[in-house]
């Protein structure tokens, strides 16, 4: 127990100076490690969005965004209370809501064109 | 004291989450992106247990990859994708999609460099056990309207996608 870095962070509000293992390099796993991973899913989500033209994949990163919020949801739930996870069971409600509704749509494109490219849903275009 | 299976298991989640998401937007073939986004469900439902968050989790694996990845599935066979997979695979902006994903990620990491402060790192301690009560008193105290309202809203999903798919109402 580093006495000092305790003394320190009782004074000053901070934990810089507390380390459990003194001076070993494994850092804990914090908040802000899971809001990297949500991050990194959100731009997967993101680009699998904006670059592909299958309808269906096009969906699935939909689904990719959103775990990415529930992550973001659930990490801070650890923090500021279970609120979050109630939100979060929420957006999987709607996630479900989503899915249901988007494939439906996708149904019906699919028997009028024949074809699932996201390019061909054009007709409300300017 | 911090144990070393949860910086283990933590970063093996990590890695398996994002790599399946990455296999999702890069398969040609929809059945392949399918079951890699179960795979990135599953790992995601157990980083859920690693936040104390087991009824999130148990919700995740039976709605996600139990309900809405087996109507994925379904709908895939329903389409033709033979046709599809011969098709070019990315549309004719994806220089720009790609560009401005990263520029999104990029203000992702920009933030988080400079809020690092923001965020505490000791939460609240939560008892692992009770969770699913202490859920259930929320859901039908505090979120009563909220509730009944998402019953509404799949209310509606189910009648829009049965009219949706339906060929002659």
């Amino acid at each position: 127990m580093e006495w000092h870095g305790f003394r320190r962070a009782l004074r000053d509000g901070t934990n810089e100076g507390l380390q459990p293992w003194g001076r070993s390099s494994i850092a804990p796993i914090t908040t802000l490690h899971y809001l990297v991973v949500a991050a990194a899913l959100f731009v997967l989500g993101v680009i699998g969005v904006l670059t592909r033209r299958n309808v269906v994949i096009v969906l699935m990163s939909i689904e990719l965004i959103l775990n990415a919020v529930n992550l973001n949801l659930v990490a801070f739930s650890r923090i500021w209370g279970l609120h979050g996870q109630i939100f979060a069971i929420f957006v999987i409600t709607d996630a479900a809501a989503e899915a249901a509704v988007g494939l439906g749509i996708l149904i019906a494109f699919f028997r009028n064109k024949e074809t699932v490219n996201v390019d061909e849903i054009n007709l409300l275009k300017w | 004291m911090q144990p070393i299976a949860t910086t283990f298991f933590f970063y093996f989640l990590s890695a398996l989450t994002v790599l399946s998401g990455v296999l999702v937007i890069t398969r040609k073939n929809p059945v392949h992106s399918a079951l890699a986004l179960i795979v990135a469900l599953l790992a995601q439902a157990a980083l859920y247990l690693m936040l104390y968050a087991p009824f999130v989790a148990g919700v995740q694996i039976i709605l996600y990859a139990g309900g809405i990845m087996v109507l994925f599935l379904f709908v895939i066979m329903l389409v033709n994708i033979e046709q599809s997979q011969r098709e070019e695979q990315f549309n004719k902006q994806w220089i720009i999609g790609l560009a401005s994903a990263i520029a999104l990620g990029a203000l992702f990491v920009f933030v988080f460099a400079k809020s690092k402060s923001l965020f505490p790192d000791r939460g609240i301690s939560m008892p692992e056990g009770s969770n699913t009560q202490q859920v259930a008193v929320l859901l039908y105290g505090n979120y009563m309207f909220a509730f009944e309202i998402a019953s509404l809203l799949l209310l509606v999903a189910i009648i829009g996608a049965v009219v949706m798919a339906k060929k002659r109402i």
